[in-house]
C-alpha cells in the first residue's frame, strides 16, 4: 500500500482522502458519537470516584486496584472467561459437525434444517429467556419432570439455583441461540470444497479423516476465523440471560451484569460510576487482547 | 475407505438419528412457548404437564391485550387514542427496527465501500478501531452513552436505542468484506467516463454489493427487534416500550402468570420468525458471501 | 406517573436519574425514599407540609421512617401494613396440619410450626415452603422469618450495627436449613415465592401481606384463593411463645428535586390532594393498605375498611408491628449481604462463619 500511494500524485491521493472521508462520514458520525466518545469517557471516569451525585476526583489507577481485590469481580471475570472458552469451541465443533452431516442432502430439507438451527436465534433473548426459566423451573419445570418421570434424579434438581448447574445452563442456552449462523456459514463452505482436490486425495489413498483435515479443513479456514469471530462477539451478549435468569445470583455473575449492578442496583450507595467504568476498561481490554488474538491467527493462515 | 461401506453408513445413520433429535431438541422452546400460550391456568400448574393443551383458551392473549392502555402515538404533540400496551409496543419495535436497518445499510454501504476501495490516509487506524469495537459489549459504555443521551435530549425516545445501532460498526465490517470484490477496473473504467462519485456509488458499487446490503438489512432487522440491553436502559415510560422490554417487565411484576408471559413472548417472536422465513433465502445468500470472502 | 415494578424500580429511577430525567413524584418505601434517595440528596424535603395537626394524626411510626438522620421529611406517608406469612389452607387440612394454626389470632408457636412442616412433608414428601435467596425484594419476610423463631434482633439496639451472630439467629438459621420440606432456594426472588405459592406448589409463603390476598396480581384468582382454587390464611410468623413481631411496610410520596419550584409545588398539590384531604380513604382503598393517619382534614380513616371482612381481619396483625429498623447505618449493603449470606448457608456453608463473615462485611458498610 505503501508503495501505491507515493505513486500516486498527489491530486489524486487528495482526491482519494476527499471522497474516503466522505463516504466514511455520516457512519463515523454514529461511530464516534455513540461508540468512541463514550469509550473515552468511561476510561477517564473510570479513573475517578465518580457516582450519581458527583462527577467526582482524579484518583488515579485506585478503582483498578480495589477491583483487583475484589472477590465479587473477580469472580465475575472469571464466569464471563468460562463462558468464552467453553462456548465459542463447542459452537464451532458442533456447527462443523451438524454442517458436514446435512450439507449434502437435497435443498428443500437442507433449507429446513438449517432453518431449525437458527430458529432460537430468531426468537429473540426475551422470549427464549422466559420459556427457559420455565424449563428450568426446580418445581414445575420439564427437565425435571421428564428426569424424574424415567428415574435419572430423586429429587428436583435446583438447575438456576444451584451454583453447580446454574452457570451451565446458561451456556446451554447461550450455545442453542449461537449455532444458527455459524451451520449456515459452514454448510455453505462445505459446498465449495474443491471436490478435484478431495477426489485427488481419495485416488492417493487418503482416510477419510485425512481427506477432512489435510483437504476440507484447509479450505475452509477462512469460514472458521470468521465463525470464531462472530461468536465470540455473540457470547459477551448474554446480559439478558444473566438478568432475567438469575440475576447474577447462584454463581452467575458475569462482568457485563456486574457493571449494570454496580450502576444500578441499591449497592450500599446506588451508582459507583467510576468503579463500574474500571469494570467496563478491564472488560474493553480483554475482549481487545482476545480480537488480537483472533486477528493474528486469521492473518497467519 | 469407500463412502458406502456398511461401517461409515451406520456412522451416517446414527448421527442423522442424533441431529434429527437435536432438531426437536431446537424447536422445543418456541413450541413450549406457542403452546403455553394457549393453555389454561390449571393445564399449566398440573404437576404432569400436558404436551398438547388439554383445553385451547385465548384468555391469555386476551389479557395481553386489555393491560397498561397507552395512547396510540403521541406525535407533535398529537395523542392518538387509547390502546393496550402490547399494540404500541408492537408499533414502536417495529419503528426502531425499521429505523435502524436503513440507517445501518446506507451508512455501512458507504463506509465499506470507502474502506475497501478507497486509500485515503488513516484507513488502516479507523479499520483497527472497528474491528476492536466490534466485540465490545455495550455494557461497557452503558454509564457515558446514557448521560450522553440525557445531555442530547434523547433519553427515553427510540432514537437513544437507534443511533447506538446503528453505531454498532458490524455492519462496516461486512460490507466492506463485500466491497473488497468490485472490480477496481470497473470503478476506474467509470471514473475516466467522468462520472462523480457519488453517482459512482448508487450506479456501480449499490448493485454490486446488493447481496450484502440485504442480508445486512434483515440482520440489524432481527437483531434490533430482539435487543433487549439498550432498550432496558434507554426506555423508561410506558408508552416507549418495545415488545420485548414489555415481556420483561411482565416478568418481573407477575411471573405468578405463565400463561400471560407465553403469549406475550409468541407475540414477540412470531411476527420476526415470519419475517425470517420469507427472506431467509437472501439472508442465507448474503452472509455465506460476506464470510467467503474474509 | 410511572409505576415501579417491585424487582427492577430502584434501576429504572436510579437509570433516570444518571440522565437527569427523574420523574416528579414516586410512591414508595422508605428505604429507597429516605435511605437512597434522599440522603442522596435527590429528594424535597417535605417538611414544611406537616403543620401540628399532621404531626398528631400521622402513625409516629410512619412519621418516623419517612424522616431522615438530619430531621428532613422525604416521604409523606400514605398507608401501611404488617409483613407477613401466608399458608395454604386447604393443604395444611389434608395433612392435617392445620391444628397447629390458631385462625383466630393468626399466631403460632415455633413448636407448631415445625410440627406443621413435619406434618406437611410426610404428606406431600416435597418442599412446602421456600427461604428465597435471591434477587432485592422481600428481605422482610426472611428477615422476620429468622428473628422471630428463637426470639433474635436484626440490629443492635442503637441501630448502628447488627446482630445476625446471636446464637438464636444461628440457631433458628440451623433449624431451617435442617428441616424436611424447607429448602434454602436460590433460584427464587421474594416475586417467584409468591408466584409458587400461588400456584399451588409450595404450601406456605413467607413474603405476604394483605395486598397480596387480596389482588393476586390481577391473576384472576378472586380473594384469597390460590390458582389452584384453594384458600389463603395470613398467619404471623412463628416465635416461641406465640408472640411475634412483624416488620411494617410503609408507602408515601416522595418529590425528587428537578430544580424546578413550579413543578416541585404541583407535586405537593397534588401530595397534599392524596394524603391529606376528602380523598384519602379513596386513596388507601386503592392501594389496599391501612391508612397512615387517623384522620385527614376532618375526615376520620379509622373506618376506611368497616364492611371489609378481610381487611378488618387483617387489622389483627397491626398490633404486632416491631420497631422499624431498616434506618440502621449500612443497610443496604446489608440487605444484599442478607441475601448472600442466605445463599451460602443454603449452598453448604457452615452456619456460623457464614453469619460471622457477612455481618462483618454489614458492619463495614456503617
Amino acid at each position: 500500500m505503501a508503495k501505491q500511494s507515493a505513486s500516486m500524485s498527489r491530486a489524486l491521493q487528495r482526491r482519494e482522502n476527499t471522497a474516503g472521508y466522505l463516504f466514511m462520514l455520516p457512519s463515523l458520525l454514529f461511530f464516534v458519537g455513540f461508540v468512541v466518545i463514550p469509550m473515552i469517557l468511561c476510561i477517564f471516569t473510570s479513573l475517578t470516584d465518580a457516582n450519581m451525585n458527583s462527577s467526582g476526583h482524579f484518583v488515579g489507577l485506585n478503582n483498578f486496584i480495589r477491583l483487583w481485590s475484589d472477590k465479587t469481580f473477580r469472580e465475575a471475570l472469571v464466569n464471563t472467561l468460562v463462558i468464552v472458552v467453553v462456548s465459542v469451541p463447542a459452537v464451532c465443533a458442533f456447527s462443523l459437525w451438524v454442517s458436514s452431516a446435512i450439507y449434502k442432502m437435497n435443498g428443500k430439507l437442507l433449507s429446513a434444517f438449517r432453518c431449525i438451527f437458527y430458529l432460537p436465534v430468531v426468537t429473540g433473548s426475551v422470549a427464549v429467556t422466559v420459556v427457559w426459566k420455565w424449563m428450568y423451573d426446580n418445581y414445575n419445570g420439564i427437565f425435571n419432570y421428564i428426569l424424574k418421570g424415567t428415574g435419572l434424579i430423586e429429587k428436583n434438581i435446583n438447575w438456576l439455583g444451584d451454583p453447580r448447574f446454574a452457570l451451565w445452563c446458561i451456556i446451554l442456552i447461550l450455545f442453542t441461540t449461537s449455532v444458527g449462523q455459524p451451520i449456515v456459514l459452514y454448510v455453505s463452505a462445505l459446498g465449495n470444497v474443491d471436490q478435484t482436490l478431495v477426489e485427488a486425495a481419495q485416488v492417493d489413498g487418503a482416510t477419510n479423516f485425512q481427506v477432512f483435515w489435510k483437504v476440507k479443513w484447509a479450505q475452509m479456514l477462512p469460514t472458521t476465523l470468521y465463525i470464531l469471530v462472530i461468536t465470540t462477539i455473540n457470547s459477551f451478549q448474554c446480559f439478558a440471560l444473566i438478568q432475567l435468569l438469575t440475576s447474577g445470583g447462584s454463581g452467575t455473575n458475569t462482568v457485563m451484569y456486574h457493571i449494570y449492578f454496580t450502576a444500578f442496583k441499591l449497592t450500599e450507595q446506588a451508582g459507583h460510576f467510576g468503579y463500574a467504568n474500571a469494570m467496563g476498561v478491564v472488560l474493553a481490554l480483554f475482549i481487545g487482547a482476545l480480537s488480537a488474538l483472533q486477528f493474528k491467527l486469521a492473518k497467519e493462515k | 475407505m469407500k463412502i458406502s461401506s456398511p461401517k461409515t453408513r451406520a456412522y451416517q445413520a446414527a448421527c442423522m438419528i442424533l441431529i434429527v433429535i437435536l432438531a426437536l431438541l431446537f424447536i422445543f422452546p418456541l413450541y413450549w412457548i406457542l403452546t403455553g400460550a394457549f393453555k389454561t391456568a390449571a393445564d399449566i400448574y398440573d404437576p404432569d404437564p400436558s404436551w398438547i393443551p388439554k383445553e385451547w383458551t385465548l384468555d391469555n392473549f386476551g389479557k395481553l391485550f386489555s393491560r397498561r392502555p397507552v395512547p396510540l402515538f403521541d406525535i407533535f404533540g398529537v395523542t392518538g387514542p387509547t390502546v393496550p400496551g402490547a399494540v404500541r409496543w408492537l408499533i414502536n419495535t417495529v419503528f426502531m427496527a425499521v429505523m435502524s436497518m436503513l440507517l445501518t445499510c446506507l451508512t455501512a454501504a458507504m463506509a465499506g465501500y470507502a474502506l475497501a476501495k478507497k486509500r485515503f490516509v488513516g484507513r488502516g487506524i479507523i479499520f483497527s478501531l472497528i474491528v476492536c469495537a466490534m466485540a465490545l459489549p455495550k455494557q461497557v459504555i452503558l454509564i457515558p452513552l446514557l448521560r450522553e443521551m440525557g445531555a442530547l435530549n434523547l433519553w427515553d425516545t427510540p432514537w437513544a436505542v437507534i443511533f447506538p445501532t446503528v453505531g454498532w460498526p458490524f455492519g462496516v465490517f461486512l460490507m466492506k468484506q463485500f466491497s473488497e470484490s468490485i472490480p477496481g477496473e470497473i470503478l476506474e473504467a467509470t471514473r475516466i467516463d467522468g462520472a462523480s462519485e457519488l453517482k459512482t456509488f448508487a450506479t456501480v458499487v449499490m448493485p454490486m454489493i446488493k447481496p450484502g446490503i440485504g442480508a445486512l438489512a434483515i440482520f440489524t432487522f432481527i437483531n434490533c427487534w430482539n435487543d433487549y440491553f439498550m432498550q432496558l436502559v434507554m426506555l423508561a415510560s410506558t408508552e416507549q416500550h418495545t415488545i420485548s422490554l414489555g415481556i420483561a417487565t411482565m416478568q418481573s411484576e407477575t411471573s405468578i402468570d405463565l400463561g400471560l408471559l407465553m403469549s406475550g413472548a409468541s407475540v414477540a417472536a412470531v411476527p420476526i420468525i415470519i419475517v425470517f422465513l420469507i427472506f431467509q433465502k437472501y439472508f442465507t445468500q448474503g452472509i455465506t458471501m460476506g464470510a467467503v470472502k474474509g | 406517573m410511572e409505576y415501579l415494578a417491585y424487582a427492577d424500580g430502584d434501576d429504572k429511577v436510579n437509570t433516570a436519574l444518571t440522565v437527569g430525567g427523574a420523574p416528579d413524584l414516586v410512591l414508595e418505601g422508605p428505604q429507597r425514599l429516605v435511605s437512597n434517595w434522599g440522603n442522596g440528596g435527590y429528594m424535597v424535603d417535605l417538611s414544611d407540609m406537616l403543620d401540628e395537626t399532621d404531626k398528631s394524626e400521622i402513625a409516629a411510626s410512619a412519621l418516623g421512617c419517612a424522616t431522615s438522620a438530619d430531621g428532613k421529611l422525604y416521604m409523606y406517608p400514605l398507608v401501611m401494613t404488617a409483613h407477613c406469612m401466608a399458608v395454604n389452607l386447604n393443604a395444611f387440612q389434608e395433612a392435617g396440619a392445620d391444628q397447629y394454626l390458631d385462625l383466630d389470632s393468626h399466631t403460632w408457636t415455633t413448636d407448631d410450626f415445625i410440627k406443621a412442616v413435619e406434618a406437611l412433608y410426610a404428606h406431600y414428601n416435597d418442599t412446602v415452603g421456600a427461604v428465597f435467596c435471591a434477587g432485592q425484594g422481600g428481605d422482610q419476610g426472611t428477615r422476620a422469618l429468622v428473628n422471630n423463631l428463637y426470639g433474635a434482633s436484626f440490629v443492635n439496639g442503637t441501630h448502628d450495627g447488627y446482630t445476625w451472630d446471636d446464637p438464636n439467629n444461628i440457631k433458628a438459621l440451623e433449624l431451617l436449613r435442617d428441616m424436611d420440606g424447607i429448602e434454602f432456594d436460590a433460584s427464587l426472588a421474594g416475586g417467584d415465592e409468591i408466584a409458587k405459592f400461588y400456584q399451588g406448589i409450595l404450601k406456605m409463603a413467607f413474603c405476604w401481606n394483605i395486598q397480596q390476598q387480596t389482588d393476586p396480581n390481577g391473576a384472576g384468582t378472586g380473594t384469597g384463593k390460590t390458582l389452584t382454587g384453594d384458600d389463603i390464611a395470613f398467619m404471623a410468623f412463628p416465635s416461641q411463645d406465640g408472640s411475634a413481631s412483624l416488620c411494617g411496610g410503609w408507602w408515601g410520596f416522595g418529590i425528587f428535586d428537578n430544580g424546578d419550584a413550579a413543578r416541585i409545588e404541583a407535586a405537593k398539590t397534588f401530595i397534599k390532594y392524596m394524603c391529606d384531604s376528602e380523598h384519602t380513604a379513596e386513596a388507601v382503598k386503592t392501594a389496599t393498605f391501612y391508612p397512615a393517619r387517623s384522620a385527614a382534614e376532618g375526615t376520620d380513616l379509622s373506618n376506611v375498611w368497616a364492611g371489609n371482612d378481610l381487611m378488618a381481619e387483617y387489622n389483627k396483625l397491626l398490633p404486632m408491628l416491631g420497631e422499624y429498623y431498616e434506618d440502621t447505618k449500612g443497610w443496604t449493603q446489608a440487605r444484599t449481604s442478607w441475601w448472600n449470606m442466605l445463599q451460602d448457608i443454603g449452598e453448604g456453608a457452615g452456619i456460623a462463619e457464614t453469619v460471622a463473615t457477612f455481618q462483618a462485611e454489614a458492619n463495614a458498610a456503617g
